[in-house]
């Protein structure tokens, strides 16, 4: 239906979006322009002064070893983190979309309302639990196998990120099953299919398209995440947040960091857009 | 409807333990009477909560993180009405542009934001601005919001405004008499998300926060990276009451799966 | 000069026309339906009426003031929504309450008003409640109430019953017609179910494609439909087409498939294609070998008060329906004589399509 008799004019919903459009110009776009020209912009790191025009940040961290190792490590520890949510939170979803209410309610939220909680708090406790003196290790000891070293390996960050990350796969599989029709899978059974063909055949295709988004913000936060691999990754163990984070406020070289962060940045953005053109214009069109 | 058998129980069980371990001994931690991160094995103790409410630093902290998610939860909430609004029912030309860039703080990474907004503000003169701070999360948490009130404005029933003024209203009325409180429960819902979005934000305000505008978060974080004793849990402890609550608020007012899950 | 006056309204999407030149005189406390399918521009012309949608042309009159352009909360009239629209976070007293508040009437009036009008509707003892506590006919006429209290000179009905299930919404609609008596509320209603327009209404108004193509009272629009698209839309209908092989004064004799039928029918030719239109309630039939035409039972229909069949003949295949007297139906496959009273046969000239089954075109 149109909008009309009452505020039909066509200046409203301009002057209704007028604030927040200015706010979100002057403090994202306008930010983000001038983050992408400083890193274009020379540094002096006997004054810290930044000036004129080098594209020589962009040639260090492409050609650097330093920075390569760091943008492999990053991308490794995202990927093994969003491959481990999707082993473990599509069927953990599958498994909460067949319960019962309450248990239903019950568990779906002491799944996913861990995300609401601080994430400092959250590698907090896995850097306890891992720790030497950890309930893990004190197991360990007690079996007679030893401490285990578990802090700042890429494995404590990758368990960590996947245990803050687990929800955001969990919410978008859970969205496509609550979609499913519970009969499809009955008609599949109905038809002969074995339990496992009427998952792979029938169920499968159609959460599909939620795995994927699922995987893709994982991924992209993953490879973004500051708090975990900074407090579980310790200094060694860099990663492309922290390195940006020591440049900005250890080394004071703002262009650097400037540099890395438009890098992040666009690998992020191509990885969504990409998905947006094909994927989900592929699903769409096949599951409306 | 089929259950679940005993594999994918225990499948289950597991990931519940993997979810809550982190939390659960950071709660016990807390009560430790020892020096050390240990669990507390020899009686309970306050001591450590005792210990962060005298540590000025914690405290101020606390403050301005509180003051920061109240404010700018409220404020997102003011412009995300009005923005709402415009987006769902008008269409009008830069529809599809203001809708990508209201939302677009969710894809950008909160590192990018963070400096970004450090070079901004530092142009600017604002550097450990308050105020500028409260800005800049305001702009990371409207999504939130919008998200809920364009699920919220959309699932409505335009002929319900239609009849109100139909009965003489006028569009003044008809919105505060009936627009908004149908859809309050988007409002609160996405007042509180954006509070507790706020109130957690670590990332990109370590980069804009000065010494007197420090956020808990960034408190906590600068304080882990130094040194671990038994305080840092009891903070933690403080932080997960205060997350608690606020989602058994949220479940009220608004079910927590509709909001984590979006709308059926 | 009638009460409501609709002169050549038109509203245009673009170039589409949603509803093309529709005139219409209401007079003061009738009760008037629009009747059409989804999409012939009924609902749309309600909108206009109510204010909601913009006129494109033509002129709306109440009661002598021009209110084409006047706006939606101005007009002062009672709108029943398809989807009640009950204000969800208000109590019934509150939503009936709410029009009385906006005209301003003094508090202790609106007391009595409201448990005036919620008396008339039966809920007197649900005014503390809130609409999601109400079932369907509750809550439908809950917003009768609403609409009536402001003592509206028109009241209209978008679709007032289409959501109730199928024996409320009979028993609602006598009781919706009790009620526009009492108040003596000029009333338009929209509504895409015939039974619904025709048991209550004074006259209906036949809409097709944005265009009234008939206005009646509902029993002329039923016997004498002008278009062959009412003949359709409105009940069943058998049709037998014929050619004309005499003509005698207003008379013809038309041939059915070989069978001379003698048929009202001022004005045709020799030879010329007819088509009968004959309503199934109107065939008798009668023991084999008696009346108009030689037929058998294909297949028999339980309705409850009557039964509907399916007779093969040389004409194809006609419905008949006779009223159920208590007796042992006709069996399938037993030979039929089919008559009828020359006076039920309506002539309509040319050939007609097939006619598809209604109900299954209206929504």
């Amino acid at each position: 239906m149109e909008a009309t008799g009452p505020g039909a004019r066509r200046s409203t919903p301009l002057i209704l979006s007028a604030p927040a459009a200015l706010l979100f110009a002057s403090l994202i776009l306008t930010p983000l322009l001038l983050t992408a020209l400083l890193s274009f912009n020379e540094f002096e790191h006997a004054t810290g002064r930044t000036h004129g025009f080098t594209v020589g940040h962009y040639l260090a961290v492409l050609t650097d070893e330093y920075y390569l190792e760091i943008f492999l490590r990053t991308f490794r520890v995202a990927a093994l983190a969003t491959a481990i949510c999707v082993i473990v939170g599509v069927p953990e979803a599958y498994i909460l979309s067949r319960m019962r209410n309450p248990w239903r309610s019950v568990f779906l939220l002491v799944v996913l309302a861990p995300l609401l909680v601080s994430v400092v708090v959250r590698a907090f406790g896995w850097s306890m639990l891992l720790g030497p003196e950890g309930p893990i290790n004190a197991a360990l000891v007690a079996l007679g196998i030893g401490r285990v070293r578990m802090l700042y390996t890429e494995w404590t960050v990758i368990v960590a990120l996947v245990h803050v990350m687990l929800p955001f796969m969990i919410i978008p599989v859970w969205t496509s099953l609550q979609k499913l029709d519970p009969a499809v899978e009955q008609a599949a059974l109905s038809f002969g299919a074995s339990r496992a063909t009427a998952i792979v055949r029938v169920v499968a295709p159609q959460i599909l398209p939620g795995i994927l988004s699922g995987s893709l913000i994982v991924f992209g936060l993953s490879a973004s995440a500051f708090a975990i691999p900074g407090l579980l990754g310790g200094r060694r163990l860099k990663m492309v947040a922290t390195v940006v984070y020591d440049q900005y406020l250890s080394d004071l070289n703002w262009p650097m960091g400037a540099t890395v962060a438009v890098l992040l940045l666009a690998a992020n953005l191509v990885v969504m857009l990409t998905y947006h053109r094909v994927v989900e214009g592929h699903y769409r069109r096949r599951l409306g | 409807m089929t259950r679940n058998g005993p594999v994918a129980l225990f499948f289950h069980t597991l990931v519940v333990l993997f979810m809550l371990a982190p939390l659960v001994i950071v709660c016990l931690v807390a009560f430790t009477p020892e020096n050390t991160l240990s669990l507390p094995t020899r009686g309970l103790s306050l001591r450590w909560f005792e210990a962060v409410f005298h540590h000025p630093d914690f405290v101020q902290s606390f403050w301005n993180s509180l003051w920061l998610a109240l404010l700018s939860a409220t404020l997102a909430v003011a412009l995300a009405v009005p923005a709402s609004l415009a987006i769902t029912r008008w269409e009008f030309p830069g529809r599809g542009f203001l809708n990508g860039l209201f939302l677009s703080p969710l894809i950008i990474p909160h590192l990018v934001l963070g400096v970004a907004m450090l070079r901004l503000f530092a142009l600017v003169g604002a550097t450990g601005s308050f105020g500028w701070l409260v800005a800049a999360h305001i702009v990371i948490v409207t999504p939130y919001v919008m998200r809920l009130l364009i699920a919220a404005i959309t699932g409505f029933d335009r002929s319900v405004e239609h009849a109100a003024y139909s009965l003489g209203a006028s569009e003044a009325t008809v919105f505060r008499r009936v627009t908004l409180p149908m859809i309050l429960p988007g409002v609160t819902g996405g007042w509180l998300i954006a509070f507790i979005n706020s109130f957690d934000e670590l990332t990109m305000s370590i980069f804009i926060t000065s010494p007197s505008t420090v956020t808990l978060p960034v408190r906590m974080y600068m304080y882990a990276t130094e040194s671990i004793d038994p305080m840092m849990a009891a903070v933690s402890a403080i932080i997960i009451g205060i997350t608690v609550v606020a989602v058994l608020l949220l479940d009220r007012v608004y079910g927590l799966d509709r909001i984590l899950v979006g709308q059926k | 000069m009638s009460f409501l006056e609709l002169r050549d309204i038109t509203k245009r999407y673009g170039t589409l026309n949603a509803v093309s030149d529709v005139t219409l005189s209401v007079e003061k406390g009738e009760f008037v339906s629009l009747l059409g399918p989804s999409g012939c521009g009924k609902t749309t012309t309600l909108q206009m009426i109510a204010g909601f949608v913009d006129v494109t042309a033509g002129s709306i009159r109440l009661d002598g003031r021009d209110i084409t352009h006047a706006k939606a909360n101005s007009r002062g009239l009672g709108i029943v929504f398809q989807s009640y629209a009950l204000f969800p976070h208000m109590t019934v007293y509150d939503n009936v309450s709410f029009g009385l508040e906006m005209q301003r009437v003094p508090k202790s009036d609106r007391k009595d008003r409201v448990e005036e009008a919620l008396g008339l509707v039966h809920l007197s003892a649900y005014a503390g409640r809130y609409p999601r506590e109400l079932s369907g006919g509750q809550r439908q006429r809950v917003a009768l109430a609403r609409a009536i209290v402001i003592r509206p000179p028109v009241l209209l009905l978008d679709e007032p019953l289409s959501n109730l299930d199928a024996k409320l919404r009979e028993a609602m609609q006598f009781e919706l017609r009790d009620i526009q008596r009492k108040v003596g509320t000029t009333t338009v209603m929209v509504t895409h179910d015939q039974a619904e327009a025709f048991s209550i209404s004074d006259r209906v108004v036949v809409m097709e494609a944005g265009r009234i193509t008939q206005i009646d009272e509902p029993y002329r629009i039923y016997e004498h439909p002008e278009t062959e698209f009412i003949s359709r839309f409105v009940g069943k209908t058998n049709m037998l087409p014929g050619t004309v092989q005499t003509v005698n004064g207003g008379y013809a004799s038309v041939s059915l498939a070989g069978v001379p039928v003698e048929v009202e029918a001022p004005g045709v030719a020799l030879g010329e294609t007819l088509t009968l239109c004959i309503r199934p309630e109107k065939l008798r039939l009668a023991g084999a070998g008696q009346g108009r035409l030689p037929g058998r039972v294909s297949v028999r229909y339980f309705l409850g008060s009557q039964w509907l069949y399916h007779i093969d003949g040389p004409l194809g295949t006609l419905m008949a329906v006779t009223p159920n007297d208590g007796s042992a139906p006709l069996d399938v496959d037993m030979p039929v004589g089919i008559d009828w009273s020359p006076s039920v046969v309506r002539v309509h000239r040319g050939v007609m399509a097939e006619a598809p089954d209604p109900a299954l075109e209206a929504e």
